[in-house]
């Protein structure tokens, strides 16, 4: 396949996974904000959306101060915003565009049809637009393009780059989504174990539609500890890093089969993997919630670059 | 033959009576509902932004992915006229490309005079780097489109030929797809050739001038400038039929004596390049060395016959408004045979009878570019107004040989669906020929519709329209 094609469905599929986080991000965010406040007071978890996202700079720049009203127009439509669900749904459209041949037609329609009910999206009232239903329709669009790309996309190795931008994008997106409650958190450690910091992770459960996994995995109350290991080290939970860099890896497996010869980048992934499988959940607590995001964070994205470096610039690495 | 006294032929009419080619269309329409035909209308239209059938005009503000109104009333050919049409592109299309070696060789029609040396040496077209070369097989120009008007019955002309890169036929492969998809029963009635062995013939076109240096399956590629060019659909389209790789020039480099193109494998050789960017960008090392399009040394491969360049190099040489002209000539030189299709008489600024006679005649006459395309940079005589006929004749006197002049032909119009229900409207023909090892033409082409009423310019550029091109079949 070509390296530019192969890069482009990589990058479609990043950009698609990463609209879907931001419209997380904005659900958890608004519900967060509907939350009480045990020290009274003006509230700001906005912020801590903002800061998940890496954006909070530009956003003050732009806006000033945080209030939700802003947040909603940075996060959705804004695009000077690179991550806005805007951006991301138009990136995606135009990779998809330049590789029309490399897709299917339901999956191109799917993703065309998502970016002209945006233009729709834009010509509306505000007013007339609940948060709700804006991160709903990012949602149900994602799912409807990777549901196309499930049920009529050939297996070929342009299925499997679309499948490692899915899973590459997507663990960064849950240690991304895990962080917000470290940066929700970060104020006061206080709050560790009380009643806020139970709903604040029930609502982080929320944002992946994982309470009804979490009920039908663990027993008894929330509890930091569960929620870590559901959303880290859980197999069986699709959005868990685990479960992603497993995806990466069969993924890399595959093209390796195809092309019958292994890269670096298979290396690469299944080393994360093993160390995932070997971590337990008091380890990643013992280090640090925070610290543990970041560094895998930072690993996540070294396989990445092996992956353009080996496959998508088209040379031999 | 001035437009105002020219009766306009309008091809579904003989007088009062229809033309036994439209009787049934007629018939289709007559009992259509208006309604039911705007539905189908709104329908198709949908189809074409849906598959993404789109012409982009960038630069211009708008839309930048505007569709191509198309029609859906067909304009239907007989057989008998087909097989004149038929024959007389393959002879065109063997001639240019007898012309296209001959000047880059032994010069031959210069030398004997039929052709002023200087049309062919002075022309931007003319490329010094093809000099003495023999590309695979003999042609330089694989796909060559005939632009043809008609004026009567029995009466077309070749308006111009396309030599390079002609666009068009994704649109002659889509109309078709779409109306028998809205009116099946039309083809179950009519006996209509079909058009779409297109991407096998060009597919097979292109293996056969393979270079010498391919000692297997040729591997073929369309070189596309992107996505940001008007025609990135068809090339995407055309790649997508024949199954090979749409490149840009980032995807290609050269090694060694040979053309690579960049795949998740690693290098892939490359045989064949089916480039629908301009010359001057093909390879900055040799043309434009500001060119971000274009692959670096490919020239030298192509020299050396490790690459096919579809169309040459240099192939340019032969559609210019200029060279034009001689185009019957051509024909009766390299083929000893009389031209099957007319020329539209022409008259060259450059010469200076004519120019005089173009200056004197300037409201009835239709003046061009010699370089120009899309219908820009145009005079139509009887259809502009005083100001701009003498700001016209000021830029003829200012650079004469840059225009040409032919008389306005009174075109041929269809019937075409308009607010009010049919009406006709001027069109003209663009089939696609399709030189390799063979000479091959599918039946049919893309006719082009001037949408608005009495309007001659049928450009898609400047909103003109597509409809669908039948060839009955015996």
């Amino acid at each position: 396949m070509l390296s530019r094609t192969a890069d482009h469905l990589y990058w479609m599929a990043r950009y698609l996974e990463r609209a879907e986080t931001t419209a997380r991000l904005l659900e958890v965010g608004a519900r967060n904000a509907l939350l009480p406040d045990p020290s009274g007071g003006y509230r700001n978890d906005w912020e801590a959306v903002l800061q998940a996202k890496g954006t909070l700079e530009e956003f003050k720049e732009k806006y000033g101060e945080p209030n939700q009203r802003n947040i909603e127009t940075w996060l959705f439509f804004d695009a000077e915003n690179p991550s806005s669900v805007l951006s991301c749904i138009n990136a995606a459209r135009e990779n998809a565009r330049v590789v029309r041949t490399a897709l299917t037609a339901p999956v191109w329609d799917a993703i065309n049809s998502a970016f002209q009910e945006l233009k729709q999206l834009q010509r509306t009232e505000r007013s007339k637009l609940m948060l709700s239903d804006l991160s709903e329709w990012t949602l149900r669009t994602c799912h409807l393009v990777r549901g196309c790309i499930q049920a009529t996309q050939l297996r070929n190795d342009g299925y499997d780059f679309m499948g490692i931008g899915t899973s590459v994008e997507r663990a960064d997106n849950t240690a991304r989504l895990i962080d917000v409650k470290y940066y929700v958190l970060l104020p006061s450690l206080s709050y560790v174990g009380s009643g806020l910091d139970q709903s604040q992770w029930a609502l982080l459960l929320q944002s992946m539609t994982a309470q009804r996994a979490f009920n039908w995995t663990y027993t008894g109350e929330i509890t930091a500890q569960k929620i870590a290991h559901l959303l880290i080290l859980n197999r069986k939970f699709p959005r868990s890093l685990l479960s992603c860099v497993r995806w990466s890896c069969e993924h890399l497996d595959n093209i390796a089969e195809n092309y019958q010869t292994g890269t670096r980048a298979q290396d690469v992934a299944h080393q994360l993997l093993d160390d995932l499988s070997r971590a337990t959940v008091d380890d990643i607590f013992d280090e640090g919630l925070h610290e543990f995001l970041g560094r895998f964070m930072a690993r996540n994205a070294g396989l990445a670059i092996t992956v353009q470096d080996v496959y998508l610039h088209g040379m031999p690495a | 033959m001035s437009a105002k006294q020219a009766p306009i032929f309008n091809e579904m009419m003989n007088g009062e009576d229809v033309r036994a080619a439209y009787r049934n269309l007629e018939q289709w329409y007559r009992s259509m509902p208006a309604e039911l035909r705007s539905l189908k209308q709104s329908e198709a239209e949908a189809l074409f932004r849906r598959v993404g059938i789109t012409f982009a005009v960038y630069g211009e503000g708008g839309d930048p992915e505007r569709l191509i109104p198309f029609d859906m009333f067909p304009r239907v050919l007989t057989d008998g006229e087909w097989r004149k049409l038929d024959r007389g592109i393959r002879q065109r299309a063997a001639a240019l490309n007898a012309f296209l070696c001959d000047v880059y060789g032994r010069r031959e029609i210069i030398r004997a005079g039929r052709i002023p040396e200087h049309l062919v040496t002075n022309n931007e077209a003319y490329e010094k780097a093809a000099v003495g070369f023999m590309p695979p097989k003999g042609v330089f120009s694989h796909i060559v489109g005939v632009d043809l008007v008609r004026t009567g019955p029995d009466q077309f002309y070749v308006l111009e030929d396309n030599c390079r890169t002609p666009s068009g036929v994704s649109y002659m492969l889509q109309n078709r797809e779409i109306m028998m998809r809205m009116y099946p029963q039309l083809f179950m009635e009519n006996r209509i050739a079909p058009v779409d062995g297109y991407a096998g013939l060009l597919k097979k076109t292109l293996a056969s001038v393979a270079p010498k240096k391919c000692m297997s399956e040729p591997n073929i590629v369309i070189l596309t400038p992107g996505q940001f060019n008007s025609a990135y659909y068809e090339h995407s389209f055309l790649a997508d039929l024949m199954g090979v790789e749409l490149v840009e020039g980032q995807d290609l480099f050269v090694e060694g004596d040979f053309v690579w193109m960049k795949t998740t494998e690693g290098p892939k050789k490359v045989d064949v390049i089916y480039r629908r960017i301009d010359d001057s960008f093909l390879d900055p090392l040799c043309f434009r060395p500001d060119s971000m399009l274009g692959v670096p040394g490919l020239m030298d491969v192509y020299r050396s016959g490790g690459v096919t360049i579809c169309s040459a190099p240099g192939a340019g040489v032969a559609d210019d408004k200029a060279i034009y002209t001689y185009v019957p000539e051509m024909v009766r030189f390299y083929l000893g045979e009389e031209p099957v299709l007319e020329n539209v008489p022409t008259w060259q600024c450059a010469k200076k009878d004519d120019c005089k006679y173009v200056l004197e005649h300037l409201p009835e006459l239709v003046v061009k570019e010699v370089h120009g395309s899309g219908g820009y940079g145009m005079l139509v005589g009887p259809k502009s107004d005083k100001s701009t006929i003498e700001a016209f004749e000021a830029k003829i006197r200012e650079n004469p040989e840059n225009y040409i002049a032919q008389p306005t032909l009174s075109l041929s119009a269809c019937p075409t669906f308009v607010e009010e229900g049919i009406a006709p409207r001027h069109v003209d023909l663009r089939p696609y020929c399709l030189v390799g090892e063979k000479i091959e033409l599918v039946p049919g082409g893309l006719t082009r519709v001037a949408l608005t009423e009495g309007s001659l310019v049928v450009n898609s550029s400047q909103g003109g329209g597509v409809k669908d091109t039948w060839v009955l079949a015996e």
